[in-house]
Parts: C-alpha cells; structure tokens; sequence
C-alpha cells in the first residue's frame, strides 16, 4: 500500500481551475520529483497535500487516514489539522524559517510546542538535525545571518526534527544564488538515499535525474506522464514532455 | 506676562500634573491589557469574537471622546452602574485606548509575512500558537511607534476630564485662572507641562524602539 496517495484531486482559485483531477501515490521510503513549466500546478498540488490549501474536491490520505476532513467528508477540528500536518514536512521556496529565532530555536519549536518535548529534549533534537544539514557549528546564529542556502538547511533540519512521514518540497533551491544550490541539492539526495518519503517539486533537472526514484511530468493542471528518470528523460512517450524538455536545452 | 502668577502657579500646577499622570498610567496600563486582548480576539478564528471585536472598535472610532466621557460619567450610572469621577475617567480614556491599540495590534501581526504562519502551520502548530509563538515576537517593533502616538493621544485626551471635574492638569489651570484671571499664563505653562511629559513618553519610545531586537 502506498504511503501517500492522491486521488481525484481538484482545486480551483476564484472559479479557475487549476488542478482538474490529479491522481497521484507516493510509496513509502520514494522520491518523486514533480516537473513542469511554471503556472503547471506543481506547487498548488503540493499546498493541498498538508492543506495549506484546501483541495476542492477529491482525498488524500497518509496511510489510510484521510487527511483535512473526516471520513464522513466534514472539515476536522482544527487541533486535529494541525496534527495531522506535523505528519509532513514542508521546505518552502523562500525559507520562511522563524526571523525571530535562532537556527537551534527555530527547529527545536515544532517538537517543543507541537509534540510536547521538555525544552532540553527539543534542543537535543534539534541540534541532530541541524548536524544532518552541516550546520552544527551555526546553531545559534538567527535567520538573517545565515546565507540562502545555510536557511534553506535549517528548514530542512525544521522539518526533519519532527520526524515526519513525507517531506514536502516547493522549489527548494529556486531563490538561491546559483553557488548556494549544490548544498541544498546534496542534502535532499542524502535523504533521498537514506529512504525518506519526499515529494519534490523543482527545476533542477540534474538533481530529478540522480536523485528521483520516479519522475512525474505535470502540464495544465494534469499530469501527463510519470516514470524512472531515465523513462521520462531520455525515452519521453508524450510529446508535451518532448517540448519541455527540449525548451529546457536550448 | 506676569511672573508672579506662574511663580505662584507652577508647584500647584505640579499637582495637577502628578494627577494627571496618575490618570494616565492607570488609563495606560488598562487600556494595553484591554487593547491587546482585543487586538488578539480581532485575529481570532471564531467569527462571532471577530465582529464583535469589530463592533467595539467601530464603536471607539466613532464617536467622540467627549462623549465617551459623559456616557461612562453620566449614562452609566442609569443603569446602575457607578464610578467617582477619577475612575469614570480612567475607564472613558481606557475604553478608548483599547479600541485603537486593537487596531494597532491586528494590523501588526497581520502584516508579518504570510510566510511565518504557514511555516508554522506546516508543523503543525495551532492557531493559538502561531499568534503567540510567531507573529506575536514579531509585531512588537511595528506596534510600537504607532503605539506611542496612541498613547500621546490619551494623554493629550485626559484634558478633556475636566468637563467630569476630574483634578488633572487643566482643571488645576482653570481654577487658578478663575480666581486670578490670568488665562494667558496659565494656559502657556499647562501646555508647557503637557509637552514634558509627552516629550519623556517620546523618548522612552525611541529608547525602547532603539533595544528591541532587530529581524
């Protein structure tokens, strides 16, 4: 049984839809890289997962609970939302670490406040996993001074240190400077090759093709194709997913 | 100008100064308890706390101080409820107070970056939470600043308790120019008076401005 799945999906803004019915399951331990041009509803299809957004219709389920509304199709309480949201992570394109924290404090606050860890606990935890990110040595230095991609690893580390079940990534690396990307990138590849359940929406083709177990190609709101790197990129069966790729090399 | 009169009016007009103050500081410290409750119940997530906040503040904001006073000094006591003319005052500035400093709060917190609240909710902290975890910490140096000049504004607003016989500074001036008829005088140095303390409450601002951490 799949771990996340994804079924029927829509979601439409101000009466326009953006994802017309996207299907979708992600196996425990996989990494999926979503692809596509932009306005394709990568990121929107990732919002839904832990309802940042609220899908319109369709389900999602971790496992086999419902996730954002009970079986019964009603909305949950909110306490039960926010757990059920501490189960994924999310990396999100512009950090949005904590600007008022310290590295260590930023991601010690979801097991301090969320799980209920004592302080010393949270601490403890946080600072592994800011020793998986490399940053053990910039614990206590706040947001603003950290470069882009030292933050965006301490969101990562934010997002680790509740051990979660999947990993939700919205273009990681898409405000970074060009030098600061490859540190973002070899962090998600060492999760990837430790077996953490991610979905992972990005541009960086080289990054899809070693670091993905599967590649799924999104168009207009669907997806139009999926498969090993290898499939989609050397061996593309659609032709919109010929063009993308080709628009990407020239 | 005659300085016979303000040598003699200066230490009495000091008591109505340090009454004045103590006016305002009850008014103040009242009025932030009560403006950031509100402030908090205007972001809350049940509508009813929403617009019943929002009915307060549409309240406060439209209608004069004035006659806020006389409704807590002269209406309230109709229906049974009463206060002496001090504490009629203190509640009038601080039932004002509230509903701006209200205001202050909501829009502070409600301009940290979306960003903040959704990280946060991604870890799944509560509402609760976030506004106390994450917004809060970081709306302190936005509410300041307007913070200050609401405060000015109660101060400023005291003199209007006179009309409630309250004894602050400008009832201690208009007696003194009822018995000496001496308006210019004694009008120029309660206004000096004013411009102190208000000048002390603008420096205590920046001060506090200048040592709240920077993000």
């Amino acid at each position: 049984m799949p771990l996340l799945t994804i079924d029927r999906l829509c979601k439409r803004f101000d009466g326009k839809t953006i994802l017309p019915s996207v299907s979708l399951s992600v196996g425990h331990g996989e990494t999926v890289v979503l692809i596509g041009p932009s306005g394709s509803g990568k990121t929107t299809l990732l919002r839904c997962i832990n309802f940042l957004e609220t899908p319109d219709e369709g389900t999602i389920r971790l496992g086999s609970q419902r996730i954002g509304v009970s079986e019964s199709g009603r909305a949950l309480p909110e306490a039960e939302l926010a757990r059920q949201r501490s189960r994924f992570g999310f990396v999100f394109q512009r950090f949005n670490l904590f600007a008022h924290l310290s590295a260590l404090d930023n991601v010690a606050a979801g097991p301090q406040r969320v799980l209920g860890l004592s302080r010393s606990a949270a601490r403890e935890r946080a600072l592994r996993a800011l020793e998986q990110v490399h940053l053990a040595q910039h614990v206590g230095k706040r947001p603003a001074q950290l470069s882009g991609g030292q933050q965006q690893r301490v969101a990562i580390a934010r997002a680790l240190a509740m051990e979660p079940d999947v990993i939700l990534f919205d273009e990681p690396t898409s405000a970074l400077d060009p030098e600061l990307v490859q540190e973002v990138l070899d962090v998600i590849r060492d999760l990837a090759s430790s077996r953490m359940t991610m979905v992972v929406v990005t541009h960086e083709m080289g990054f899809a093709r070693n670091a993905a177990h599967r590649v799924v190609f999104m168009d207009g709101g669907s997806i139009v194709e999926q498969g090993t790197p290898s499939e989609v990129f050397e061996h593309p069966r659609e032709e919109r997913t010929r063009r993308f790729l080709q628009h990407l090399r020239t | 100008m005659d300085w016979s009169i303000i040598v003699m009016a200066m230490p009495i007009l000091a008591v109505g100064l340090l009454a004045t103050l103590k006016v305002c500081l009850a008014a103040i410290a009242i009025g932030i308890v009560l403006g950031f409750a509100l402030g908090f119940g205007a972001l809350s997530r049940f509508r009813a706390v929403r617009i019943a906040v929002l009915a307060y503040v549409d309240f406060v904001r439209g209608t004069p101080l004035l006659v806020q006073i006389f409704l807590v000094y002269f209406a309230l006591p109709v229906i049974g409820i009463n206060f002496d003319e001090y504490w009629a005052g203190v509640i009038a500035l601080s039932l004002n107070a509230g509903g701006f400093i209200c205001e202050i709060v909501r829009a502070s917190m409600q301009s940290i970056d979306r960003g903040q609240t959704e990280a946060a909710q991604s870890i799944g902290m509560r509402h609760r939470q976030i506004i106390l975890h994450v917004l809060f910490p970081q709306a302190w140096r936005r509410i300041l600043p307007p913070l200050t000049n609401e405060l000015i504004s109660l101060i400023k607003g005291s003199a209007l308790l006179s009309a409630i016989s309250v004894y602050e500074l400008t009832h201690a001036g208009q007696e003194i120019i009822a018995t000496y008829f001496s308006p210019f005088e004694i009008f120029l140095l309660i206004a000096l008076y004013y411009y102190a303390l208000i000048s002390a409450l603008a420096w205590l601002s920046r001060y506090l401005e200048r040592r709240l951490p920077q993000f």
